[in-house]
C-alpha cells in the first residue's frame, strides 16, 4: 500500500481561543476535514463521506458551545456529545484531537490493532468518547438516560447527541423520540445530519423520511432547520435550543455528503470506501 | 414445609429497601410494573422510576445512559423480551462498555404457564450468556433473589438476574448469605451429583431426597450464578461423584447443561444427562402440566439420575 504523507498531523494545534470567529473556525474545519481524509486514507477502510457532512456541526459544538475540558474528560459537569453515528468516528477523533484529548500523532493509529481510535467509537478505551456506537439507532436513548440522570442530579449539563438522517430508519430511534418528549427533556438536543444519503442510496429512495420535520414536530420536539455547513446558522440554532423549555429541540442540519472535497461531495460512493492514496492527495490539495 | 413465596415480590421490595439507602437506584419498566413488582419502588420513588412504555431497546439503553453517568439503573421485564427483543441494545450500550446495569426479568421458562409460547422465555441464558462481561445469576427462591439484588447493587459492572413467576418453596432461611460465583451444596452425597438453577433447585432436592430413599446418595448444588460459574465445585463434584445430571428451565442448549458440559469435557469428563427443554417450543397449560408434559419434574431429575449412573466408569 502506498504511504499517504499528511502535512496536517505534523502542524501546530491552533486552539486556545475563548471565543473563536466563524474565521477561526472555518480554519479549524478545514483541518478536521484534512485529519479526516488522511486518517480514513491511511487507515485504508472507513466512513468518509459522512464524517465531512458533520464537520461544521461537530467543530461548532467543541469549539463554541460545549463546556468540557480536555484535561479533564470525566468532570461530571460537562456537557456531553453523544455521537449516535458512530461511524462518524473519525471526525470526532479529529476534532478531540484539534481540541487537545490526545495528540495529533495518534490519530494514524486510527483502526490499527491495540489502537484507542476504534473503527466505531468505544467509550472505554478512548478519553472523551462517551458511548461505544456503530450499531446505529441506539445514541439517543443512550442520550436520555444521560440528561435524565442530569436532571436527577440537579446538575445543568446538556445533552447534544448527533445522529445521522439514514440511522433515523431505525424504529429506537422514534421510541427515543417519543420518550425524549414525555420526560420532557429541554437538557437534550438532538441534531441530523441530513446529507440525504445512506449506503444504497438517497435516503428517499432507500426509505423516504418526508415529512421529517413534521416527523419530529408530531413527535413533541421543537424543530429548528438550518444550513449544517453554516457556523452563523449553527451558533445561532444552538443559542435558540437552550431556551427552548419544557421539550427537546432537534436541529435538522441540512448537510453534503462528502463535504468540502469535491469529487466526494454527493457522491454515495464515499460512505463506507477509503480514498486512494491518490484520492487523498488531491483532497488535501483542496483542503489547503 | 413453609408457604411458597414470590421471587418477584421478593425483587420489588429489596428494590425498594435499597432505593431507602442509596439515592443512586433508579428503576425503569417496560410497562410490567404490577407483574415484575416494580409497582413498589414506583410508588416510593416516582421521581427515580422511568416507565419506557412498551420500548424494551429504549429501556435498556436509556439505562446505559443513566449508569454512564453515575445511577444504579435496575431495568426490568419478562425474560422472553429482554434479553430477547433488545439483545443488541444490551450487547452495544451495555456490556461491551461494562456499564453498570442491573437487568432483572421475571416470567422466565415454561412456568410462565398459559400464556404460551411467545411469554415463555427458554434462550434468554443462552442470549445472555453470549454477552462477555455479563454476570449471570439465577436465584433458586425468593431469600436467595433478596440477596442477588443486594450484592448486584453493590457490584459494579453489568447484571442478568433471572426470575421466575409462580410462587416457590423456601430453600433457604433469612440466614443464607448469596456469594457471588459460588455453587451452593444443597445436599451432601457421593454417588451422582444434580447441579440445578432457579425453579428446578427444588424440584432436584426433592429429587435427592426421592433418591435417598431407595439408597442413591445425590449431591447437589445450586448453581445460581450461571456466569462466571463455579468451575471448582462442578471439577471436584465430577471427581467425587462421577456422573453429573444438570436440571433448568430452559433449552438443553446454550444454560447450564451446556455451560457445565463445557467445564467437564476440559477439566474431568464424566457421564451427564441434561434436563432441560428439548429442541422444541412449548404451548399453553398450567405450570404443573408443563413440566410433567416437557419432563423438567423432580421425577423426569431422579429417572436422568438413574440413567447416568448406568454409564458410570467403574474404577
Amino acid at each position: 500500500m502506498t504511504e499517504i504523507s499528511d502535512v496536517s498531523i505534523q502542524t501546530e494545534r491552533v486552539i486556545e481561543m475563548k471565543s473563536p470567529s466563524v474565521a477561526d473556525m472555518e480554519t479549524i474545519a478545514k483541518r478536521v476535514r484534512r485529519h479526516v481524509v488522511s486518517m480514513i486514507g491511511r487507515a485504508g477502510s472507513g466512513h468518509t463521506g459522512g464524517s465531512l457532512s458533520a464537520v461544521e456541526i461537530v467543530t461548532n459544538l467543541y469549539f463554541q458551545v460545549l463546556r468540557h475540558n480536555p484535561k479533564q474528560p470525566d468532570r461530571p459537569d460537562r456537557d456531553r456529545f453523544i455521537l449516535s453515528k458512530g461511524h462518524a468516528a473519525p471526525l470526532l477523533y479529529a476534532v478531540l484531537a484539534e481540541c487537545g484529548y490526545f495528540s495529533f500523532e495518534e490519530l494514524t493509529s486510527l483502526r490499527q490493532l491495540n489502537s484507542r481510535l476504534q473503527g466505531h467509537t468505544d467509550r472505554t478505551r478512548t478519553a472523551g468518547v462517551e458511548m461505544s456506537a456503530g450499531s446505529l439507532g441506539q445514541g439517543l436513548s443512550f442520550s436520555l438516560g444521560v440528561a435524565l440522570a442530569g436532571r436527577l442530579n440537579a446538575q445543568s449539563y446538556r445533552v447534544y447527541t448527533l445522529l445521522g438522517d439514514g440511522e433515523c430508519d431505525e424504529g429506537q430511534v422514534w421510541e427515543a423520540a417519543m420518550a425524549a418528549a414525555h420526560f420532557k427533556l429541554d437538557n437534550l438536543i438532538a441534531i441530523i445530519d441530513r446529507n440525504n444519503q445512506q449506503i444504497d442510496g438517497w435516503t428517499r429512495d432507500v426509505m423516504d423520511l418526508e415529512p421529517f420535520d413534521s416527523k419530529w414536530q408530531a413527535f413533541g420536539w421543537h424543530v429548528i432547520k438550518v444550513d449544517g455547513h453554516d457556523f452563523t446558522q449553527l451558533a445561532d440554532a444552538f443559542d435558540r435550543a437552550r431556551l427552548i423549555k419544557g421539550q427537546p429541540t432537534v436541529i435538522i442540519a441540512h448537510t453534503l455528503k462528502g463535504k468540502g472535497v469535491s469529487f466526494m461531495e454527493n457522491n454515495p460512493h464515499f460512505h463506507g470506501i477509503p480514498p486512494t492514496a491518490e484520492e487523498v492527495e488531491l483532497a488535501l490539495k483542496e483542503l489547503t | 414445609m413453609t408457604p411458597d413465596v414470590s421471587q418477584r415480590e421478593a425483587y420489588g421490595k429489596a428494590l425498594t429497601e435499597l432505593g431507602r439507602v442509596n439515592q443512586d437506584i433508579v428503576v425503569l419498566d417496560a410497562d410490567l410494573r404490577p407483574s415484575t413488582m416494580t409497582k413498589f419502588f414506583a410508588s416510593e420513588f416516582p421521581e427515580r422510576t422511568f416507565d419506557c412504555g412498551i420500548a424494551e431497546q429504549n429501556m435498556i439503553s436509556i439505562a446505559a445512559g443513566l449508569a454512564a453517568s453515575g445511577k444504579i439503573p435496575f431495568a426490568s421485564t419478562f425474560a422472553v423480551f429482554a434479553p430477547g427483543r433488545c439483545f443488541d441494545q444490551i450487547r452495544m450500550s451495555v456490556a461491551q462498555p461494562r456499564l453498570n446495569v442491573k437487568l432483572v426479568t421475571t416470567h422466565s421458562g415454561i412456568t410462565v404457564g398459559e400464556d404460551g409460547v411467545s411469554h415463555q422465555s427458554i434462550e434468554d441464558l443462552a442470549l445472555a450468556g453470549a454477552l462477555p462481561g455479563l454476570t449471570i445469576v439465577v436465584p433458586a427462591d425468593a431469600v436467595e433473589t433478596t440477596q442477588a439484588v443486594r450484592v448486584a447493587a453493590a457490584t459494579p459492572g453489568p447484571f442478568y438476574i433471572r426470575l421466575c413467576r409462580p410462587k416457590l418453596p423456601l430453600i433457604y432461611d433469612e440466614n443464607y448469605r448469596f456469594e457471588l460465583g459460588k455453587a451452593v451444596v444443597m445436599r451432601e452425597g457421593t454417588q451422582a451429583t444434580i447441579m440445578a438453577i432457579g425453579t428446578r433447585v427444588a424440584a432436584a432436592i426433592e429429587a435427592a431426597d426421592n433418591l435417598k430413599r431407595e439408597g442413591i446418595d445425590c449431591r447437589v448444588l445450586n448453581m445460581s450464578t450461571l456466569k462466571p460459574i463455579d468451575e471448582t465445585a462442578i471439577i471436584q463434584a465430577a471427581t467425587e461423584t462421577g456422573v453429573i445430571v444438570t436440571a433448568e428451565e430452559h433449552l438443553v442448549h446454550g444454560g447450564l447443561g451446556s455451560m457445565v458440559a463445557q467445564v467437564l469435557v476440559k477439566h474431568q469428563p464424566v457421564p451427564v444427562e441434561f434436563v432441560a427443554v428439548k429442541d422444541t417450543y412449548a404451548e399453553s397449560g398450567s405450570p404443573a402440566d408443563l413440566l410433567q408434559k416437557y419432563g423438567l419434574t423432580a421425577g423426569d431429575i431422579e429417572k436422568a439420575v438413574r440413567s447416568v449412573l448406568t454409564r458410570k466408569k467403574t474404577a
